[in-house]
């Protein structure tokens, strides 16, 4: 795997960019600017938060997720999560999010697999959880930057314990 | 304990936890109920030690030699099926030393070996290692005391298996009374077997876990709990919030079904996938739950078909086998490791002989209700562990499950149901008749 890859125009995929991305991803979702976060996604991406410690290959339609969004079910997840009649969120969680170990795994044309570690806390009520784990996203280079086309975050833990939920985005 | 009731003889002046005055109408519980650690260990004592309790269900263990490993009522345990295809349950813990012999989640083993000093068994729980003749007396494990612990009984209804750790008290037959009726309903929505599909959702609520037996069957909470997924649904199905927001549904009650078991039946606007059509579901998807609808009707007669297709039922068997037969099907059991703690399993049950696009459907249906990323029950365990942190307030001692007393006949969100449940609970661990 080299840090580098071919894009859509003949340019390079730069490793640098695509951490950068990342990175100001995770920043938008420390600062609650959702909508600016969901117009990072293309349409029709998807978001998907598969169950603790799923395999790679778990797939929604035959295994319980935590979350399986489709653009529609993400927009309305947005849209909840603005209200203050979410309850999980309001008053909302205080959230610090590290995105490291990036990696372009794979590259197709416009397209790059992109693997990334996470660990996010969250704060509310005076308890502070930890959720480690990875991600998996299909970017998209378009000339006016890079979209998410996926974002797959899978928990590196057994279980729900004791987080108890995910009402924040990972 | 009419005469302890706090408005008549004060707060201060009873032990009493569960304080019913049917005169007045007033049904309070003392927060101690979900604080105290003495309450704990009597509940230890009276509730997990002596009730029957969920341990799985049959689909999870398909062929002879299937295991897996659960948690029920505070001991792990391995629920297996033998060589011989007998559904089996034991402790999992080795009779020599103590550490877990099975440490794997499920998986299929003809025998079970501990990894410590490599003590092995037979899935039938036999002592199966050999010794040199002078390791041990030529008479050990007559007495069995190197077999793989049992579970004193294991008994099912249907393919609704449960343990019981006391050898001696009713049968599971018995014990379950009038939830049998409600267990039929739902081997009813299919008919050829029911199966856990999906895996295990596994969770934990920094609460006491009779707060999560009360929100399984609380009408009451939703639309003020849950108006964010009230409002997904209005786009979610096509319906509208216009609709959705009517008045009393045509089923609205809370039902008593005997033995503290109890469940609330109403009807509501989301999709079910036996058998209820929403708008989103499209023409296709109209074909087949009518399809489904008639053929139910075939089977068991109009009035029953639309019960078990257009009913929805939360049903709470005590102490805390938890069936919501509503947009999905899920059962659900959770445990206290301490007052103020409980871990929770979740399962989703589906007609084995499902159409793909149905399952689908019905994956997503819990999830976005039900599991712990949904739009709903996230907002659950916040009101759960808002009130377990505001108990610390003795000053403001009870609960209030009144609701509805003076009916005759109680609705799906009154609290009747609740007090079903809380009424076992005293019998059993306050010692009340």
């Amino acid at each position: 795997m080299s840090a580098t890859a071919m894009t859509k125009s003949g340019g390079l995929w730069d490793h640098r960019e695509v951490e950068d991305f990342l990175i100001a991803e995770a920043a938008l979702l420390d600062a609650w600017e959702l909508d600016a976060w969901f117009e990072l996604f293309a349409e029709g991406a998807t978001y998907e938060v598969p169950q603790a410690a799923a395999a790679e290959d778990a797939s929604p339609e035959t295994s319980l997720f935590y979350i399986a969004d489709d653009y529609f079910r993400l927009g309305q997840r947005i849209r909840r999560l603005k209200n203050p009649e979410a309850h999980s969120e309001f008053p909302r969680s205080v959230c610090a999010r590290l995105v490291s170990n990036v990696r372009i795994v794979k590259t197709e044309g416009n397209l790059a697999h992109v693997a990334a570690v996470f660990v996010t806390y969250r704060s509310k009520n005076e308890i502070t959880d930890v959720f480690p784990g990875h991600h998996r996203y299909i970017l998209e280079a378009r000339d006016d930057g890079l979209r998410i086309v996926s974002k797959r975050s899978t928990l590196a833990l057994n279980n729900l314990r004791p987080q108890g939920r995910v009402s924040i985005i990972l | 304990m009419a005469d302890a009731d706090p408005k008549i003889s004060g707060a201060a002046k009873t032990d009493a936890i569960v304080v019913e005055d049917e005169a007045a109408a007033l049904f309070r519980v003392n927060r101690r109920a979900f604080t105290d650690p003495d309450i704990l260990a009597r509940e230890r004592e009276h509730i997990f030690s002596t009730c029957w309790l969920y341990v799985g269900h049959a689909s999870e263990l398909k062929k002879p030699n299937d295991f897996l490993t659960r948690d029920v009522g505070g001991r792990s345990l391995i629920f297996n099926r033998d060589r011989k295809g007998i559904f089996r349950a034991f402790f999992n813990v080795c009779p020599h030393r103590g550490a877990a012999v099975v440490r794997d989640k499920a998986g299929s083993a003809i025998s079970f070996r501990c990894f410590y000093h490599g003590w092995a068994f037979n899935n039938n729980g036999k002592f199966g290692s050999r010794f040199e003749a002078d390791t041990y007396p030529p008479d050990f494990n007559s007495d069995g005391c190197a077999n793989l612990p049992a579970v004193p009984r294991l008994e099912s209804y249907g393919d609704f298996w449960f343990v019981n750790y006391s050898a001696s008290g009713e049968s599971l037959d018995e014990y379950l009374g009038g939830a049998k009726e409600i267990l039929d309903l739902i081997a009813d929505h299919s008919e050829v077997g029911m199966e856990i599909v999906g895996g295990t959702q596994e969770y934990s609520i920094r609460a006491n876990w009779k707060l999560l037996v009360e929100n399984s069957f609380d009408g009451y909470h939703a639309s003020e709990t849950h108006s964010t997924y009230v409002d997904y649904l209005a786009d979610a199905t096509g319906y509208g919030a216009q609709m959705l927001m009517t008045n009393r549904p045509s089923l609205s009650r809370g039902v008593k079904l005997g033995k503290g078991h109890a469940m609330i039946e109403y009807i509501a606007a989301w999709g079910r996938p036996v058998a209820q059509w929403i708008p989103t579901w499209g023409d296709k998807g109209k074909a087949v739950v009518d399809a489904k609808r008639k053929r139910l009707e075939e089977l068991h007669g109009p009035e029953r078909a639309r019960r078990i297709a257009r009913a929805n039922r939360n049903i709470v068997i005590f102490p805390n086998l938890v069936i919501n037969d509503i947009m999905s099907l899920t059962v659900r059991t959770f445990y206290p490791e301490e007052p103020g703690r409980m871990n929770v399993q979740g399962w989703a049950l589906a007609p084995v002989d499902e159409e793909p696009d149905f399952r689908r459907t019905r994956l997503e249906n819990f999830l976005e209700f039900l599991g712990p990323g949904g739009f709903a029950t996230p907002d659950d365990v916040e009101a759960l562990e808002s009130a377990q942190r505001s108990y610390r307030i003795i000053d403001a001692p009870f609960n209030d499950i009144s609701r509805g007393m003076r009916r005759g006949e109680k609705y799906h969100d009154d609290e009747e149901q609740m007090r079903v449940f809380w009424r076992e609970w005293r019998r059993r661990v306050e010692g009340v008749a």
